[in-house]
């Protein structure tokens, strides 16, 4: 099952800086121009935030460090969303979010 | 996977935090060429290198040492921890990753190169020896915002106790670290920073270069554009006046300007199979437009030789200009 946890676009994500991932219409441009081709990068990766799905952005940890910030991306977006600084916002996210051992 | 992650980015951060790097680079030596220009410490203008050209060997030279010595695939990243663990410290980290003369003095010389064609195009300048600190490039890229931050305000007092107003780069990472980073952690941010490139493109190069100057150069170059010069700091015209007037021809890959292809680096130290792939792909483009390669980045420089194993020449644009330059004052 997956949760969505609202908090992580409002206070957590949007209190670190210009979080804009809400922006992404969805259409696949940037990870059809991604040099890692990850399958998560960058497309599936910015949904994921936007929908405040906090585990799946956990699970995807390694994408999130892996990213090159080339920008690639971001110069294709036809939304403008400012992906690189989203991805680098995620890291943060993640290194001061640990995960939670119940 | 996700402590070691953070066990990395708080080491480094530590370092920057501690010794305004993130890895120690022995500072006599790596300043040395500007004690022997006689360039005077600060003023308006300095040429600022952030020791970038200066750290990529060490970080080269810990990521084929860990290669060999580590099995599991965080090997690479898992040594930079280590070692930067001991510098932090205060032990004998340069013992450990020393890079051997041959592949310092390469990425050594830049600094040199670049302040040589600044005065030669007239530019007067200072420099600022041990206060010319590491940018904090790669601990801004992994998040670090709040280190970034406090170290964003030791370069800027240091400019200012200096009395800079006008800041050259040698580098694209760290010319978006002073120029685009740091106005948003320091205010008021009252410098101008500019690439060399940008520089001398401004002020032309004399006329009278001609092609093939450079050892060894067919007289055609591929421009590998840096995806920080290109997309982050619009820097995609300044390099290709600079080559042509240096007569040379300039010869564009499948992936060129703003829509440049990365060259890996930024995966090495964590994924370094994934930065192999990258370059590799990279590599093939550029061998489809040509046999030799300009770059404008260390890291760039680094990673797209490592990737082509020799089938094609890759060298710093800045070897390219001096070339050209030393061609010029030969008589005629
Ligand atoms: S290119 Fe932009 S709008 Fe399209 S999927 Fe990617 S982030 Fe979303
Ligand atoms: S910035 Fe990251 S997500 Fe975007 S194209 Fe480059 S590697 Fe892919």
């Amino acid at each position: 099952m997956t949760t969505l946890t609202p908090s992580l676009i409002g206070p957590e994500l949007a209190a670190l800086g210009d979080f804009d991932a809400q922006a992404c219409m969805n259409c696949g441009i940037c990870t059809a121009i991604c040099p890692l081709s990850t399958d998560v990068l960058p497309r599936r990766l910015m949904r994921y935030a936007a929908l405040g799905m906090a585990e799946r952005v956990r699970q995807e940890e390694e994408a999130v460090f892996s990213c090159l910030l080339c920008r690639s991306c971001e110069e294709n977006c036809p939304a403008g969303v400012h992906i690189t600084e989203n991805v680098r916002l995620l890291r943060r996210w993640l290194l001061e979010h640990p995960r939670r051992l119940n | 996977m996700a402590l070691p992650t953070r066990e990395v980015v708080g080491l480094l951060s530590d370092n920057l935090r501690m010794r305004g790097s993130v890895l120690p680079v022995p500072v006599r030596r790596a300043t040395h060429w500007a004690r022997e220009m006689g360039l005077p410490k600060g003023g308006d203008t300095v040429l600022y290198t952030g020791m970038m050209y200066q750290i990529v060997p060490y970080l080269e030279r810990l990521g084929r040492l860990q290669a060999r010595l580590g099995g599991s695939p965080l090997g690479p990243y898992l040594g930079l921890a280590r070692v930067a663990n001991r510098a932090v410290r205060g032990f004998g980290m340069r013992a450990v990753a020393r890079p051997r003369p041959a592949e310092r003095s390469e990425f050594e010389a830049v600094p040199a190169n670049v302040a040589r064609l600044l005065v030669q195009a007239g530019v007067v300048f200072g420099y600022l020896y041990e206060d010319d600190l590491y940018s904090g490039a790669l601990t801004y890229d992994m998040g670090s915002d709040a280190v970034v931050a406090a170290h964003a305000q030791r370069v800027a007092a240091v400019l200012r106790s200096n009395h800079v107003r006008h800041v050259i780069t040698i580098d694209p990472h760290t010319t978006t670290m002073l120029r685009s980073v740091f106005p948003r952690f320091v205010q008021p941010y009252d410098f101008d920073v500019r690439s060399y490139l940008e520089v001398l493109a401004e002020r032309g190069l004399p006329a009278g270069h001609r092609p093939g100057t450079e050892a060894g150069s067919s007289g055609e170059v591929v421009v590998h554009d840096s995806c920080v010069y290109a997309r982050y700091e619009g820097v995609v015209e300044a390099p290709r006046q600079l080559l042509t007037q240096a007569g040379l021809a300039v010869r564009e890959p499948e992936r060129a300007g703003r829509q440049t292809w990365c060259c890996g680096g930024p995966a090495e130290s964590l994924y370094p199979a994934k930065a192999a792939a990258v370059a590799s792909e990279r590599v093939e483009q550029l061998r489809a437009a040509g046999t030799e390669c300009v770059t404008m980045c260390p890291i760039c420089l680094v990673n797209l030789r490592k990737a082509a194993k020799g089938s094609i020449a890759v060298r710093d644009i800045s070897e390219y200009l001096m070339g050209a330059r030393a061609e010029t004052k030969a008589p005629v």
